[in-house]
C-alpha cells in the first residue's frame, strides 16, 4: 500500500461507523446505505488524491454517499413500493434540513447510538448482535472479523446478511430506546461490547493487528456510548473496566509470549495514566448511587490497579465487592473469583470451604483456573499432595499453551517443594 | 363454521426452486385466492416472510425472554394466531409478551409478507 492508500484506508476505518451510521437514518435501509458508503468510498479515492482532504471527511462522505443512493435507487430493481419508501425517507430528510441535493450533511453522533442498539437488539441472536456491531461500528471486514472471532468467512458473511435481512423485513426500528425499555436494551449492548473487548483482550494467540483493532473499537464505542448517555453509570463503568485491564496488556504477557500473572506482573509497565482515568470513571459512576456489575467490576480492577506491589492488594475490599458481584451474577466464576479474594483477606481454609459448594456442583470441574486457585490455596497451606493433584488436573483441562507452560512450571516448583521437605 | 388453513412447507425446497417455477406456484396462488375470495368464503390470507425474519418470544418469572429464530420445539402446538397492525417489531414484541400463552408457552413473531392487493 502507498502513503497515500494507507491514510486514505485510516480515514475510511475511523469515518465508515459515524458516516454509515447517519445514512442508515436518512436512508431507512442498510443495504443501501452500506453500498451507497462503498460508492462514496470510490469516489473518494479517486477525487481525495488529486484534489487532497475536504475540510470534513466525514461530512463529504455522508453527503456524496446520499447523492449515490439517490443514483441507485433509480436503477435498483426493487419493488416499486419499497423504492416510494425510500425516496420519500430522503426527501424527507432534505425537508427536515431545508436543504437542495447539494447541501452538506454531516455525522451525527447520536446515530451511532442508534445504530449500536439496532445492531444489539434483542430479536438478534449475540452472535449476530456482535458480527453486526464491529462490521458496522467497527468497520471490520468480514474476513477480519472471520479471523478475529475463529470463524469461518462464510458463516461470518451469512450471519450479518441475515440480521440486515431480518431489522429490514421485521422492522427492527432505528432508535434509541426510551426510558422503559432501556435498562434490558442497554445490557444487550453493553454485554456486546465487553465480548468484543475480551475476544481482543484474552486471546493472546491470534494476529496482533486484529486484537488491537478489537480492543480499539471496543474501548471507542464505549467511550461514545458514555458519552452520549451521561446519566447512565453502568457504560461508565463498562469503560472504566475496559480501561483498567487494557492498562496492563503490556505486562501480562512476557518477552517469551508467555501468561503473566497478575501478581507476577511488572506494575512499572502498566500504563498509570489510562488506570487513572479508569479509576476516576469508576468514582464518578458510583457517586450516581445506581450500582451495577460493571461498575463494580470496574471498581474491582481499579483496587488491583491501585496497589503499588501484589502484596499491597487491598483484598478485603475485594472480597467486599465480589460479594456485591454475586448479587446481581451468581455465576460459579464470580464465586471462585470471591473465594481467592478471601483466599488472601481471611485465609486459604475458607477460601477452600466457600468452594466446597461450587466443587459439589461439579460447574467447573473442566474449568482450568478453578484447579489452578484451588492448587495455589493448598500450596500456601503446604498440602503439598493436594496441591500437586489440582495442579495435574488443571493442566487436563488447561486449553492455552501459555497457561499450560505456567501449571508445569508450578508443578515442578511443587515437586521440588515437597521433595525439599522429604529431605529434612 | 370458521376455520383456519395453515400451510406448512419446507423453505428450502422453495429457495431451490427456479425462478420460473417459483413464479408459476405464486401465480396458482393468486389464482386460488381470488376464487376464494370471489367465493365469498375468505376471511383474511397473510403469506409470511421466512422463519429467518422471526423472532419467539416467552415470558418467564415475568420477565420477556426474545430468542432470535422461530419456534422450533415440538412439544407445543398451534393453538391460534393474532394478527396486528403494530409500529415496529418492539411493539409486536410487547403485544406478544401479553399472551397468556407467553408464560408457559412460546410465541412466533413473524412479518406479513409485502404482496400487492388481489
Amino acid at each position: 500500500m502507498t502513503q497515500t492508500a494507507r491514510s486514505l484506508d485510516r480515514i475510511f476505518r475511523a469515518e465508515s461507523g459515524p458516516v454509515l451510521a447517519t445514512l442508515i437514518r436518512i436512508l431507512g435501509d442498510f443495504q443501501l446505505a452500506e453500498d451507497a458508503l462503498q460508492d462514496a468510498f470510490t469516489a473518494a479515492l479517486e477525487t481525495w488524491s488529486k484534489d487532497g482532504l475536504p475540510a470534513s471527511p466525514g461530512a463529504w462522505l455522508t453527503t456524496t454517499a446520499r447523492r449515490k443512493a439517490v443514483d441507485r435507487l433509480r436503477h435498483l430493481r426493487i419493488v416499486e413500493a419499497r423504492r416510494s419508501e425510500l425516496a420519500l425517507s430522503i426527501r424527507l430528510d432534505q425537508e427536515a434540513h431545508g436543504s437542495q441535493d447539494e447541501l452538506e450533511v454531516s455525522p451525527v453522533p447520536e446515530d451511532q447510538l442508534r445504530l449500536i442498539f439496532t445492531c444489539c437488539h434483542l430479536a438478534l441472536s449475540r452472535g449476530a448482535q456482535v458480527a453486526l456491531t464491529v462490521r458496522t461500528l467497527g468497520g471490520l471486514s468480514i474476513a477480519e472479523i472471520a479471523r478475529a472471532f475463529l470463524v469461518n468467512e462464510a458463516t461470518v458473511a451469512q450471519r450479518v446478511a441475515r440480521a440486515k435481512q431480518k431489522i429490514a423485513r421485521a422492522h427492527i426500528p432505528y432508535e434509541i430506546p426510551d426510558r422503559d425499555s432501556l435498562a434490558p436494551r442497554l445490557d444487550a449492548v453493553l454485554s456486546v461490547l465487553y465480548l468484543v473487548f475480551n475476544e481482543g483482550y484474552l486471546a493472546t494467540s491470534r494476529g496482533p493487528l486484529v486484537r488491537g483493532d478489537l480492543v480499539a473499537d471496543a474501548l471507542r464505542l464505549a467511550r461514545g456510548l458514555s458519552a452520549l448517555l451521561p446519566d447512565e453509570p453502568e457504560p461508565m463503568g463498562l469503560l472504566a473496566l475496559m480501561l483498567l485491564h487494557d492498562s496492563r496488556r503490556e505486562a501480562r504477557v512476557s518477552d517469551e509470549g508467555d501468561l503473566v500473572l497478575l501478581d507476577d506482573q511488572d506494575r512499572t509497565k502498566w500504563k498509570r495514566p489510562q488506570i487513572e482515568e479508569g479509576a476516576q470513571l469508576v468514582e464518578k459512576a458510583l457517586r450516581m448511587g445506581r450500582p451495577g456489575p460493571y461498575q463494580i467490576q470496574g471498581a474491582i480492577a481499579a483496587v488491583h490497579a491501585e496497589a503499588a506491589t501484589a502484596a499491597d492488594t487491598d483484598w478485603r475490599q475485594i472480597a467486599v465487592l465480589y460479594n456485591q458481584l454475586l448479587r446481581y451474577e451468581r455465576t460459579p466464576v464470580i464465586e471462585l473469583n470471591r473465594a481467592v479474594a478471601v483466599s488472601f483477606a481471611e485465609s486459604p481454609v475458607e477460601a477452600l470451604r466457600l468452594l466446597e459448594g461450587v466443587e459439589r456442583a461439579g460447574a467447573l470441574e473442566h474449568y482450568a483456573p478453578f484447579h489452578l486457585a484451588r492448587a495455589d490455596m493448598f500450596r500456601r497451606l503446604a498440602r503439598s499432595d493436594e496441591a500437586r493433584e489440582s495442579y495435574r488436573r488443571a493442566l487436563q483441562f488447561a486449553s492455552n499453551d501459555q497457561v499450560r507452560r505456567f501449571i508445569e512450571r508450578r508443578l515442578n516448583g511443587a515437586d521440588v517443594e515437597s521433595r525439599a521437605k522429604g529431605l529434612v | 363454521m370458521k376455520y383456519a388453513l395453515l400451510i406448512y412447507a419446507a423453505e428450502r425446497d422453495w429457495a431451490q426452486k427456479s425462478k420460473e417455477e417459483q413464479g408459476r406456484i405464486y401465480n396458482e396462488y393468486m389464482a386460488y385466492s381470488v376464487e376464494l375470495k370471489k367465493s365469498g368464503k375468505l376471511l383474511s390470507c397473510e403469506p409470511l416472510d421466512p422463519t429467518s425474519t422471526a423472532t419467539t418470544i416467552r415470558v418467564r418469572n415475568g420477565k420477556t425472554v426474545p430468542t432470535d429464530g422461530p419456534f422450533a420445539e415440538t412439544k407445543e402446538q398451534l393453538g391460534g394466531i393474532y394478527v396486528v397492525d403494530v409500529k415496529d417489531l418492539n411493539e409486536a414484541m410487547a403485544w406478544a409478551s401479553k399472551i397468556p400463552d407467553a408464560r408457559t408457552g412460546s410465541i412466533e413473531i413473524r412479518p406479513l409478507m409485502n404482496v400487492p392487493e388481489m
